[in-house]
């Protein structure tokens, strides 16, 4: 989808890109890198709206010095900051945008009224935009750049500004852009662990440079990490530690006690990681708590997160129990079964 | 075009429609249809058509104004017996009511090139086909067209009337004929002038007051100087004083070339050598406003 060759960009008194390469294949790309880091420097290159100083970039196999119209006819761009009048309503600009790429005026009307609806705009669309909550404002603006069916879009910070919720639902709806509309997404976010649940790929840069560029199921390998917590019990008065000593006993490798570091959180020191060597260890847990006599709160798997790539770049291997202690703090709401 | 999934289940109302995302494999008529696009936008746009109502009445009413005093002239030619001309010309139709073709500009200048500039919304004509080039040259030439509807309606209604009056055809339709090349000339002027103030205000009220401005405080300046310079009898200066103004240029002009008689204090329009540096002031003025609008279009892109 895009293909980049040691890429600079050089202005008077800064290095915005560094002999930038990278090749992102089809399906969701992650952009990360914090503020300056020259992820908007990149989108403008590959629109064709900016020559680079040196290198080659090519989109969708076209060259971006030279074919930058097609490139732009066949890719969608959301910018980062806000570029909706609000004197008219979100059918009528969405509308109008088509036409400026180039669709016959009963097709942009069609295909508005599609994209509206699938981003989730229903009888709102009619109303001025003035009004707009900022996640509708976030939705218009996906929605003008998907309305030409292009085969790439571009996403600059999408999830700006937006509460967890609304910042959920962007999340789900940039996923759906590819696995149902079947359109590639590049996403930026300085915020990699949005990028976690919605990215096939990450790609990290910092100072215009490459930092690391691979497949997010590589970042986040699915670990072979098992919380487990289960209630106490009169027999057990503490059946976590119950709990430890059957499955030790049964050979199990504890991985450690979730939580040690974290001692103000609930549930601290209650959270058994076991390390599951197949299926049968969900067979053991299972029979060894109902065995004790426990209820078993949860059992579920483990994934590291994106963040231990600042942390952990040279050993990622090493701390296992370390770094899914610490994911564990990040945010126990993300675990993934 | 939707793909009916669901079955049909005893009635026929109880229809599931499964309309999942559809692509688009239609044909795409690109660059040069989304400049077209945008000129009829922009020019529908500027008579409110497309837009809420309320931002229909000013144009509206304006090209009432324009077309109703045409319609007077009409009425007075026919009325009037032994008329054998109109009661003015052509050419000095516009140069009569530029005060209505002012407010024109100045209330539609501002609304074609100010929004887009003011919510940053032209980053994403700029991530299109469209280029710098078509977004300027489209509203460029939507803004002069529709100034030309405005100025060139009521130069066809005093025409029809004319020839219903029975006026000499001959020289009823040499007056309509230079009277329409100077209202294009005034059209492109005005229309580049007044997207360039717009441009570079882009706040739409002090727009509107911008452009306002600069058509009436340059036209007020210049022929009060002209006035004391007829006073005080340089009669030569009163020429060159027009360079000075928009609407004065275009008076200049057409009293140069299209056989006009000048509004100038005394009738001292220029003749033919100055109506030529006249005439590459407008062009300059033009080919500047063309200028200046890229310049100003290369900085808010992406």
């Amino acid at each position: 989808m895009i293909a980049t060759e040691s890429l600079s960009k050089r202005f008077p008194r800064v290095t915005a890109l560094d002999r930038l390469s990278l090749d992102i294949g089809p399906g969701v790309t992650g952009l990360v890198g914090s503020n300056g880091a020259g992820k908007s420097t990149l989108i403008k290159i590959l629109l064709g709206l900016s020559p680079a100083t040196e290198g080659r970039a090519a989109v969708l196999g076209l060259d971006v010095a030279t074919e930058g119209a097609a490139i732009r006819e066949r890719v969608g761009y959301m910018p980062e900051h806000d570029c909706l009048p609000p004197d008219v309503s979100a059918t009528e600009f969405v509308v109008h945008m088509a036409r400026m790429s180039g669709l016959p005026p009963t097709a942009a009307r069609e295909r508005t009224a599609d994209t509206l609806r699938h981003v989730g705009l229903y009888e709102e669309r009619y109303r001025p935009i003035g009004g707009y909550s900022t996640g509708m404002k976030q939705r218009v603006k996906l929605a003008q750049a998907l309305v030409h069916d292009p085969q790439l879009v571009l996403l600059d910070e999408p999830t700006n500004g937006l509460d967890p919720v609304g910042r959920d639902e962007m999340l789900g709806l940039i996923r759906r852009i590819h696995t149902d509309f079947g359109i590639s997404v590049l996403v930026t976010s300085h915020l990699l662990g949005e990028l976690e649940r919605t990215c096939d790929h990450v790609v990290v840069i910092d100072g215009g440079s490459l930092l690391r560029s691979s497949s997010t199921s590589d970042f986040t390998q699915i670990t072979t990490t098992l919380a487990v917590e289960v209630t106490d019990s009169d027999d057990h008065p503490d059946g976590t530690d119950a709990v430890r000593r059957a499955l030790t006993g049964a050979g199990v490798k504890l991985v450690g006690l979730d939580g040690l570091d974290a001692a103000g959180l609930p549930g601290a020191g209650h959270i058994l990681l076991v390390e599951a060597t197949g299926e049968e260890t969900y067979d053991l847990v299972r029979d060894s708590v109902a065995g004790l006599g426990l209820g078993l709160i949860r059992m579920e798997q483990r994934r590291h997160h994106i963040a231990e790539v600042f942390r952990t770049e040279e050993a990622p291997q090493a701390a296992v129990a370390a770094t899914a202690g610490a994911g564990e703090q990040k945010g126990s709401g993300r675990d993934e079964h | 075009m939707s793909t009916e999934t669901g079955t049909v289940t005893g009635s026929d109302t109880s229809r599931i429609h499964n309309i999942g995302y559809r692509s688009y494999d239609g044909v795409r008529p690109g660059r040069a249809y989304a400049r077209r696009s945008l000129f009829s936008q922009s020019l529908r746009g500027s008579f409110g058509l497309g837009r809420s109502a309320k931002s229909k009445v000013l144009p509206m009413l304006l090209c009432g104004v324009m077309c109703m005093v045409a319609l007077i002239l009409v009425a007075v030619a026919m009325a009037t017996p032994n008329m054998t001309k109109l009661p003015i010309e052509y050419t000095a139709f516009a140069i009569y009511l530029q005060a209505v073709i002012g407010l024109f500009i100045a209330s539609q200048a501002p609304q074609s090139v100010s929004r887009d500039l003011r919510f940053k919304s032209v980053p994403l004509y700029f991530s299109r086909p469209i280029e710098r080039l078509d977004y300027v040259i489209a509203k460029l030439a939507a803004m002069a067209s529709a100034l030309l509807i405005l100025t060139g309606l009521p130069l066809v209604i005093l025409y029809v009337g004319a020839l219903l009056a029975k006026f000499d055809f001959a020289e009823q339709t040499k007056g309509f004929g230079q009277g329409m090349v100077s209202v294009a000339l005034l059209s492109v002027l005005f229309a580049g002038l007044g997207l360039v103030v717009a441009a570079l205000t882009p706040r739409r009220g002090f727009g509107v007051a911008a452009v306002i401005a600069v058509l009436t405080i340059t036209y007020g300046a210049v022929s009060t100087v002209q006035a004391i310079a007829w006073e005080t009898g340089s009669t030569g200066a009163i020429t060159w004083l027009g360079l000075f103004s928009p609407i004065t240029l275009v008076d200049g002009v057409q009293t140069a070339f299209l056989g006009a008689s000048s509004a100038f204090p005394g009738g001292e329009g220029p003749g033919a050598a100055a109506g030529v540096a006249y005439l590459i002031v407008v062009l300059a003025l033009v080919a500047g406003s063309y200028a200046v609008l890229m310049r100003r279009y290369r900085k808010v892109g992406l």
